[in-house]
């Protein structure tokens, strides 16, 4: 068994003979592995009896799984309604830009990953973009986009 | 900073300085945020730097650092005490009664401010009655949207008969410009939990859940700390506070879904199933997590409910407008001076909201509209700046209460382009179960791009219209019934802005920026 398999087993025998409790299993596989590996999914659809289908289901409707690696960098451009009215729209379009990322994409190189989020209830600080957690205010997109560059690991100034 | 504050105290061994955090102070345009109490001397904006000034100017030698003081954005005068702010003096922090006092990690700070008095009367000396009693008295209605009488709530939760049911404490706080229940939760999560605690013995439920969104880890953090620390005390587990009466609390994360605010939705969300939404009824309190009778408050409605408790109804019920008793936590944000968590009582005027406590419009513009509710409400016009903020008004004027996000919008703001921005926002998070819902917002965000972007068609206003009201009156859930109302409200306000984009091919407000402007900020 490889070791992304035996880790997954290992989180499930956590949760063994309990209910309603898919969700929980697999946000702690994605904070193990950043995202839901496949072969760990296969591991949890065993476990519990779920089919894939059904895991694919769940997990499809929340926005905050993910199938597919991500970034080292998770660039987060707060989308919610006081952002945008302080102009949230151009710091996306910039950044988009400025890391040749469309929202949703991660860089090729796992470097980046860039998406929006619907308010991180930091609403005074607008516009807010949240790297790795942190959220800041943008003044100036192309100076966030220099030192995310400069720094390829965090870009908090 | 703090930790430059500790830092600093400690190498001039200060020995009668306390230095401690404390949670939002809820003036988030001017953070950081330092008091130095007990004169209450309130410092804004301090950077690191800053800090050895305030340490070895104002607590070694007792002068205050005027340099730091809060300046009132109209007059430019320096502010030093902070309960002479008018930000803070035109407030009555009731549900915030100790965001920014006492330090949330601490379970003894709010047990020294009277925390888990309430619990303690109740249990050794109410009946679930009487408890049911006095928060009907009281008045008090959910903080969570919708403004449900909460006694009457919890008396149908009482009056069910089963061998296990739930309480929830819903911190889902979905709607996008909202941070007042994140506020609450991570400034003061005890009183929260001594309010499900509360609701958990006058309904007969053992078991209990907080429902706490993913975006906020920092609340997620805090309320597994003072989950411990209540444990730990005695506030929960086996014969609390030798009652006799049981109860637990779990934490359950949501994954990142607007529609699981909704009840029914977070009770599938709980289950580990899709979030959608079920027809009701049954309500959750007859049936709700795993069949069994389930009652579901907001944040805020359950952080109300110790001091009702300790101060009594009476006293509650005299604070507000007649049919919204207590207060209301505003989440003021957008085009304003003075951006930050505002607690007024029910019925206060939006204009005192506005301009006394938020300080204005930013930039000498001028106020176009406020925008309450989220993606459920609607935006009020500047012309009606006397509206009372409370239930029955806000409903009157086609908006909503709902949560308490308050979106100020500027004169340069579009409104077909707020309507279009919330309803790609619903669009997108609409579950999809019920057609209505589904298909309407889709093709109602189509003809509001196509008017945004110029290329609005003769018939689009009454198109949006009937669609407008089909999906309201048939949709399945509290997402789709009220989706339509920026559509209609902006409609009903500002038909004219929709009459220009669609004839003159252009926009009124911001001479076809798609967004306004970032305001220059001070
Ligand atoms: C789409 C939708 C989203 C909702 N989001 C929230 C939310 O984020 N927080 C909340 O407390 N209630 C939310 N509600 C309202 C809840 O369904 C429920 O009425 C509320 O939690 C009851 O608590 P209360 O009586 O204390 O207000 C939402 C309702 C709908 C239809
Ligand atoms: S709207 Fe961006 S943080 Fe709330």
């Amino acid at each position: 068994m490889t070791s992304v398999a035996e880790r997954a087993q290992e989180i499930v025998s956590n949760y063994k003979g309990k209910e309603g409790v898919l969700i929980h299993v697999l946000q702690d596989i994605q904070g193990e592995f950043g995202y839901l590996p496949e072969e760990a999914v296969r591991v949890v659809s065993e476990e519990l009896g779920i089919s894939l289908a059904e895991i694919y289901g769940v997990a499809s409707f929340y926005s905050r799984f993910y199938f597919v690696p991500r970034g080292k960098t998770i660039v987060r451009v707060c989308r919610g309604t006081a952002c945008h009215v302080r102009g949230s729209g151009r710091v996306l379009g910039k950044l988009e830009e400025g890391l040749g990322l469309k929202s949703g994409e991660t860089s090729p190189d796992l470097k980046f990953t860039l998406e929006t989020v619907n308010c991180v209830g930091c609403c005074a600080l607008a516009p807010v973009v949240v790297v790795n957690e942190k959220p800041q205010t943008v003044l100036n997109p192309d100076k966030v986009i220099a030192t995310l560059k400069r720094s390829g690991n965090g870009g908090q100034d | 900073m703090y930790e430059e504050l500790r830092a600093e105290v400690a190498r001039l061994g200060l020995t009668d300085v306390e230095v401690d955090f404390t949670g939002c102070h809820g003036f988030c345009e001017q953070g950081g945020l330092v008091v130095v109490e007990p004169e209450g001397i309130f410092y804004t904006h301090v950077g690191v730097a800053d800090a050895r000034e305030i340490v070895d100017a104002h607590l070694r030698q007792g002068k205050p650092v005027e340099r730091l003081f809060y300046r009132d954005p109209v007059s430019r005068q320096a502010v030093p005490r902070y309960h002479e702010i008018n930000f803070y003096k035109k407030q009555q922090r009731i549900i915030l009664r100790n965001c920014g006092r006492i330090n949330p990690e601490k379970i003894d700070h709010y047990i020294a401010n009277g925390g888990y008095q309430a619990l303690r009367k109740v249990l050794l000396e109410m009946t679930p009655e009487q408890v049911i009693e006095e928060v009907k008295k009281s008045g008090l209605r959910g903080r969570g949207g919708a403004g449900f009488p909460t006694g009457r709530k919890w008396e149908f939760g009482r009056n069910v008969c089963a061998d296990k049911k739930y309480v929830i404490c819903n911190a889902d706080e979905g709607d996008p410009g909202a941070f007042m229940d994140r506020s609450v939760l991570e400034a003061d999560p005890h009183a929260v939990i001594e309010g499900l605690i509360i609701a958990g013995y006058a309904i007969g439920a053992d078991e209990g859940f907080v429902y706490v969104r993913a975006e906020y880890p920092l609340a997620v953090k805090r309320i597994r700390v003072a989950l411990e620390q209540a444990r730990a005390r005695g506030f929960l587990g086996k014969d609390i506070l030798g009652s006799g009466f049981n109860f637990e609390v779990q934490m359950k994360e949501g994954a990142g879904a607007f529609v699981c605010g909704e009840e029914t939705a977070l009770i599938a969300s709980i289950e580990s199933r899709r979030g959608m939404p079920r027809p009701r009824p049954p309500y959750p309190v007859q049936s709700g997590l795993e069949g069994r009778p389930t009652t579901i408050n907001n944040v805020k409605t359950l952080a109300s409910v110790p001091v009702i408790i300790e101060r009594g109804a009476d006293w509650f019920a005299s604070i507000g407008s007649e049919k919204s008793k207590g207060t209301t936590v505003l989440a003021l944000s957008g085009n304003i001076a003075n951006s930050g968590l505002v607690e007024v009582p029910m019925g206060t005027s939006l204009s005192t909201i506005i301009f006394d406590i938020g300080g204005g419009i930013l930039n000498r513009k001028r106020l176009k509209a406020v925008q309450t509710g989220g993606p459920s409400g609607g935006c009020i016009p500047a012309r009606i700046p006397h509206t009372p903020v409370d239930y029955e008004t806000l409903t009157m004027v086609g908006s909503i209460m709902g949560s308490g996000g308050m979106v100020v919008m500027d004169e340069d703001t579009c409104m077909v382009e707020v309507a279009r921005y919330f309803l790609s926002f619903t669009q997108a998070e609409s579950c999809g179960k019920c057609a209505p819902c589904r298909l309407g917002t889709k093709q109602m965000l189509e003809i509001l791009t196509r008017i945004t972007q110029g290329k609005g068609r003769e018939g689009d206003i009454d198109t949006l219209f009937t669609l407008a009201r089909t999906v309201k009156e048939t949709s399945l859930c509290g997402l789709g019934q009220t989706c339509p109302n920026p559509v209609l409200s902006t409609l009903h306000y500002f038909r004219d802005e929709y009459e220009v984009h669609i004839k003159e091919k252009k926009c009124p407000a911001s001479k076809w920026q798609r967004l306004p402007r970032r305001p220059l900020r001070k």
